[in-house]
């Protein structure tokens, strides 16, 4: 559907020279770097495909790919436009989108992230040279070669341990302080009670000391944090990449003549104008102008609904055919967020609570780790009435039992699943959405724009007699409507010759006329004709008095849609197809593409409630869709995808986004989330055995450090191999 | 064992120099496109003229 999606281009400037001034230049900094999103790369020669393709267009400087991110950044002269790349790459077989360079200065994550690998890295360091000095007095170093050992130890671990663990710390602190309990507190315990022993030993040249374990603890969670840090941080550029898929411009017009803006720039009270293909950028009243407007993204209904002076429009809707001139009432983030807030509040509020399988694990395991470790120590000390034995067994038993490979179990596979959904097209934005979508066993498919294109392409071009289709054809290609369009190319496609047709004229809102052997003809809406009012989307041709002919529409099918639909089938799904279309178009529609179960003329609200009456009756819902007026029922379901063309409110509602244009990727995401929630449970239980089989020697009294340090280490890596068994 | 007051700091002098190596690798931006730098070695268009 990107294609129908023209955003209003920059006017570009007549009076440009060929050569700009220095100060245009200057004044042009910040669009110097464009960048693009390219779904479909993968391999070296795309790179260099890309490269070069870009490097060749005039006026672009540099162009570098991203491989990793998808993404392309060309240093360009400002007057190369992103759209111009992007056509340029389509043509050289490349899928390409246009990307905002401002949204995604995504520092504050990047630095996130380096500041979770650099305490990542200290950690490593601390751990590695740590557990070397460790290793003698496993070996059996006695006296004061033990307490040198154990003192450079702690010089290592105790600055290392404070700057790597902080993120620990932090989140346990503000747990603490709202009367939680989370998986940091028993780790900071666990962190901070070893080392407090382990110095306290140290000082007295006890026997035991855990600073390689306190090290160790931070490294392998640090580890877990970063994955997931990986994940989320690529599902939030992955919002905000999408989010800037849309740039939104409007062509403002003030006292001093029309200027080209930014939606974010507009006020309540400006007056912008909407071209004929641009996309209207804000909620408003029309001032002056005819027009015909496309709602599909926001009901549904694939039939253009006219706009004349005093009609509210809406933004994300399509001006058609002549130019509006627009009072602004609601602009930007106040139109968006109002109905997305209205709409998606009441569908969250239903939506059940989900906990996720990490927070099932964690709400069974925080509390019992620290009772079982204060029976330890409380017992220890009631049987040998010695503070420091007791302390030491409680420091042994919250090392032990601390969830190390459980931090690891769930990052490790939704990172492995997701890398590889990403490289099959599909970006998982929430964390829990893969162990959802692994219960969905009902799938809701909305009809315009997911399982079609949006574009129609008519039907029964066979009985229009030849000469009529001659008229169709010399009046299509007079008007720039995506029917008319669509006609043109489907009559010339045949063959068929453009009639001398004269006068010919656009009468934007209703359709074209002309002038044809002396008789008037006519193609265009119903009312306009005068024929009966359609069943589905048609346009109409009359030629003089005769009666109108009729050229129905259908739309065509999205790339993979009849494979995904056939492959969830033979998964045993159940599939309902609910449009905001008309009975008969959606009807037939079903009949071509399979799927039995229907409902038609579903209003935003309707569909919402059809979600959540499946949700009640047991069933798990995924729900596909792309429009406004799918919104609703995307936060109401318990799983939600939408396509990359999808309108901005619809991608933050789902959960996954599809980056390409194909669905395929839908079926494939069903099995991959099936092996992921294997996996997870099997990380759960080897980490248990784990832990079954070393917490009674720690409570006896029996767990040395050498024991701590391989049950941890062991956990950790079985389960991180484990997930690399994801197919 | 008066051999330890030697290797205990030449080790630990090692394992600093890989983590300030770490850093440095991490601030010039090489862990940005691991994918990309993979498949870019093996092309010879930059041979001449490497991409920076």
């Amino acid at each position: 559907m990107t294609a129908t999606f023209e955003h209003s281009r920059p006017a570009a400037c007549p009076a440009c020279s060929v050569a700009p001034s220095a100060e245009e230049l200057a004044a042009w900094p910040v669009d110097a770097t464009l960048m693009l999103s390219l779904p479909g790369i993968h391999c070296a020669g795309c790179i260099s495909g890309v490269e070069k393709a870009l490097t060749r267009v005039p006026g672009v400087r540099d162009a570098r790919v991203n491989l990793t991110l998808r993404r392309a950044a060309v240093e360009a002269g400002p007057e190369v436009s992103a759209e111009d790349l992007c056509e340029v790459l389509e043509r050289a077989g490349y899928e390409a989108h246009e990307l905002d360079p401002g949204v995604l200065a995504t520092t504050e994550a990047d630095r996130q992230g380096r500041d979770l690998l650099m305490r990542l890295a200290v950690a490593f360091f601390a751990m590695m040279n740590v557990m070397l000095l460790s290793v003698a007095v496993w070996s059996g170093a006695e006296g004061v070669t033990r307490d040198m050992m154990h003192w450079i130890s702690a010089l290592i671990a105790i600055p290392a341990v404070i700057f790597s663990g902080r993120p620990f710390y932090v989140s346990a602190w503000s747990a603490l302080k709202a009367r939680r309990l989370n998986m940091d507190v028993p780790i900071t315990l666990a962190i901070a009670l070893a080392m407090g022993t382990s110095l306290y030993e140290t000082i007295l040249s006890g026997h035991h000391a855990y600073f390689d374990a306190a090290v160790m603890l931070c490294f392998f969670l640090l580890g877990g944090r970063y994955l997931d840090h990986r994940t989320r941080a690529s599902a939030r550029s992955a919002a905000q990449e999408l989010a800037a898929l849309e740039v939104p411009r409007a062509l403002r017009v003030g006292p001093a003549g029309e200027e080209t803006v930014s939606v974010a720039e507009l006020r309540a009270g400006d007056i912008v104008r909407v071209k004929p293909g641009g996309r209207i950028p804000v909620d408003g009243r029309v001032i002056a102008g005819q027009s015909e407007i496309d709602r599909s993204l926001m009901t549904g209904e694939s039939l253009p609904a006219f706009a004349g002076e005093n009609s509210v429009v809406s933004a994300g809707e399509v001006n058609l055919t002549g130019p509006l001139t627009v009072e602004v009432m609601a602009a930007g983030q106040d139109t968006a967020l109002h109905r997305i807030a209205d709409l998606v509040a009441v569908a969250e509020a239903g939506r059940n609570n989900y906990t996720s399988l990490a927070d099932q694990a964690a709400k069974l395991y925080a509390p019992g780790v620290h009772i079982l470790s204060f029976v330890s120590a409380v017992g220890w000390y009631l049987y040998t009435q010695d503070l420091r034995v007791a302390l030491n067994i409680a420091a042994a038993v919250l090392i032990i039992t601390c969830p190390c490979a459980l931090g690891l179990a769930v990052p490790a596979v939704t990172t492995a699943a997701s890398g590889r959904l990403f490289r099959k097209g599909l970006l998982i934005k929430d964390g829990t959405a893969l162990e959802r979508l692994a219960e969905a066993d009902t799938v809701v498919f909305d009809k315009t724009g997911t399982l079609t294109n949006g574009a129609p392409t008519p039907t029964d071009l066979d009985h229009l007699p030849e000469a009529a289709a001659r008229v169709a054809l010399a009046l299509a290609q007079g008007s720039s409507h995506p029917l008319a369009e669509s006609l043109a190319r489907g009559l010339a496609g045949r063959g068929v010759r453009p009639a001398h047709v004269e006068g010919l004229r656009e009468v934007p809102g209703f359709g074209v006329e002309g002038t044809w052997r002396g008789e008037r003809v006519q193609l265009g809406r119903a009312a306009w004709v005068g024929a009966a009012a359609p069943a589905e989307t048609a346009t109409f041709l009359r030629i003089g008095a005769a009666e109108p002919t009729t050229v129905t529409f259908a739309d065509t099918l999205r790339d993979g849609a009849e494979d995904v639909v056939r492959a969830l089938k033979a998964q045993g799904k159940r599939i309902v197809l609910i449009s905001g279309d008309t009975e008969a178009a959606v009807t037939r529609f079903a009949a071509r593409i399979g799927i039995d179960e229907v409902i038609a003329e579903a209003l935003p609200q309707e569909k919402a409630a059809l979600v959540a009456e499946l949700s009640e009756d047991g069933a798990r819902v995924l729900m596909v869709g792309d429009g406004l007026n799918d919104t609703a029922a995307l936060a109401a379901a318990h799983v939600s995808i939408s396509p990359a063309s999808a309108l901005e409110a619809a991608r933050t509602a789902s959960d996954m986004v599809l980056t390409g244009r194909s669905l395929a990727p839908i079926a494939d995401a069903m099995r991959t989330s099936v092996s992921a929630r294997a996996r997870i449970r099997e990380n759960f239980t080897i980490a248990t055995v784990y832990n079954v089989l070393a917490v009674p020697l720690a409570v006896a009294g029996l767990c040395s450090p050498l024991i701590a340090a391989l049950a941890m280490s062991m956990s950790s890596i079985t389960v991180s191999l484990n997930a690399l068994r994801l197919k | 064992m008066d051999i330890l007051g030697l290797l205990i700091p030449v080790s630990l002098f090692l394992g600093l120099v890989g983590l300030v190596a770490f850093w440095w690798m991490l601030r010039k931006g090489q862990f940005e496109d691991p994918e990309g730098d993979a498949h870019r070695i093996l092309r010879d268009d930059y041979d001449d003229r490497p991409k920076s």
